[in-house]
């Protein structure tokens, strides 16, 4: 494998709500090869369905502002959460793809800033499926989660826009499920699979009963396919699952209590780590279910 | 304001109105993704694909049809055209190509202008405004942050004061600031 250092874009839900996504992620990435650097002063991304909503311009200038920092690291940027993703990697998109929008947007990020599009923005599944391969994790698992049913949620923005994503049709992808099997587990079917957790486009700041009767929805079919955890790939949607259910119980007097992992904490367990070096005992719904699931991770 | 009764009168819509959100839409996307609008054949795989569509009476087929049509208020006034979650997944099934998703988030700019975007919303803009982050750190996190060997504050624009300064001038430069109501002297949104 090449080796390779990424600029580690973190985002706001990471940093200020989950940092055990960060450690985690960082710290998994890092026992397979794979070094990051800190991206100094970067903001939010900003979220592309909630900024994107209010002016395209400014989400778009914003994101030109983040992605800059990482060309003057010379680094391509890592993503954790798919609106980060989303929102980095569209960006990055149109200005590749129009000479004279990144003419427009350097007009707003001058005098000190300059937009060049000599950086990609990478999701952190990606840089697990491609930089370091399903093989190579294989060989780093000493803790095989066998006997764990996880529900994986994709979330929608690091599948969607397709055309703009480059991953294939997302109706029915893989990349994810393989991650989860490689360290034992199963990936369980459920019903709706692919359906949004509620978080985005700005309804969970706007009507959260909405939002959260998305996401009961699908927690609701995850439970129904008998998993013991569910399982993703972004802050928001991991935020949206794990307070999502705290909320959810105060605003429809539910109680779920479905532990909710993101992928690196699931990862770092079948690596041998202890969960606590991973941020799983700081989150809402506590996961030791999981813990009690498979002999050995307690 | 356009009222739906059973006579529609020409007289009520604004005709220029698809031409308004194609024209919104090209200075971001370029006039290709916009102008899918006018291929919608009603066939309804969107609003049949909606997630929110399910449990709200937000109906994507409806509202391209009167965007093309010229309902102007009745589309830029509603509750509904906030209930999508940007899934993509209208945009991903619709058998003539329109980019659904990138219409709702063009018409979304048109209805902040004129004056539609939620106190919700803006709060949570206010939020970028004064710390780079919408969603900012806490005393709390900050402890947590603590006990997983982490610095107190994250490397972002909570510990680079030059580079919120240059993030609040972006916001100055685009306007974002008229169009959210956030008053530099107070660092709160105008009126609340």
């Amino acid at each position: 494998m090449e080796e390779k250092t990424y600029a580690c874009f973190l985002g706001c839900v990471i940093p200020n709500r989950y940092p055990g996504i960060e450690l985690s992620t960082v710290k998994m990435l890092r026992e397979l090869g794979v070094e990051s650097v800190d991206m100094p002063g970067a903001g939010c991304c900003p979220a592309p369905g909630v900024f994107g909503s209010f002016d395209l311009k400014t989400w778009l200038a914003l994101a030109a502002r983040n992605i800059c920092i990482a060309e003057e690291l010379g680094c391509d940027i890592m993503t954790m959460c798919n609106g980060c993703y989303g929102s980095l990697q569209e960006a990055d998109h149109l200005l590749k793809g129009d000479p004279l929008l990144k003419d427009k947007v350097n007009e707003i990020l001058a005098p000190e800033m300059e937009y060049k599009g000599t950086i990609n923005v990478k999701h952190q599944v990606e840089i697990f499926t491609d930089d370091i391969g399903i093989e190579r994790i294989k060989e780093a698992i000493t803790m095989p989660l066998d006997g764990l049913r996880v529900g994986v949620h994709y979330g929608c923005h690091f599948l969607k826009p397709s055309a703009v994503r480059g991953h294939g049709k997302a109706e029915r992808p893989g990349m994810v499920d393989a991650l989860v099997e490689v360290t034992g587990a199963k990936s369980v079917e459920y019903k709706d699979k692919m359906m949004c957790c509620g978080f985005g486009g700005g309804v969970r700041t706007r009507d959260i009963e909405v939002a959260l009767d998305i996401t009961k929805e699908k927690i609701t079919n995850m439970l129904d396919a008998g998993v013991d955890c569910t399982v993703n790939p972004c802050a928001s949607c991991h935020l949206q699952f794990d307070r999502g259910q705290v909320e959810i119980e105060h605003i429809f007097g539910d109680r779920f209590n479905l532990p909710v992992l993101y992928y690196s904490q699931l990862l770092g367990l079948a690596m041998g780590h202890d969960p606590r070096e991973l941020g799983m005992h700081k989150q809402n719904i506590p996961t030791d279910p999981v813990l009690d699931k498979v002999e050995g991770l307690k | 304001m356009p009222v739906i009764k059973s006579i529609i009168r020409l007289n009520d819509l604004d005709t220029n109105f698809v031409d308004e959100v194609i024209e919104t839409g090209s200075e971001v996307f370029g006039e290709e993704i916009p102008k899918t609008i006018m291929a919608c054949m009603q066939c309804g795989r969107c609003s049949g694909s909606c997630p929110s569509g399910r449990r709200t009476a937000f109906r994507t087929r409806k509202i391209y049809r009167e965007v093309v049509l010229g309902f102007r208020e009745k589309v830029l006034s509603s509750d509904e055209l906030w209930y999508c979650t940007t899934c993509y997944t209208c945009q991903e099934r619709c058998p003539r190509g329109v980019k659904t998703t990138e219409i709702i988030r063009i018409l979304r700019n048109i209805a902040a202008k004129e004056g539609y975007m939620s106190k919700s919303h803006k709060m949570a803009a206010g939020h970028v405004f004064r710390t780079g982050h919408a969603v900012a750190i806490n005393e709390e996190i900050q402890n947590v942050r603590e006990e997983l060997g982490l610095s107190r504050l994250p490397p972002t624009t909570h510990s680079h004061p030059e580079a919120l300064a240059k993030l609040q001038d972006i916001l100055r430069k685009t306007h974002f600031d008229e169009l959210v109501g956030f008053d530099w002297e107070t660092m709160e949104l105008k009126e609340v």
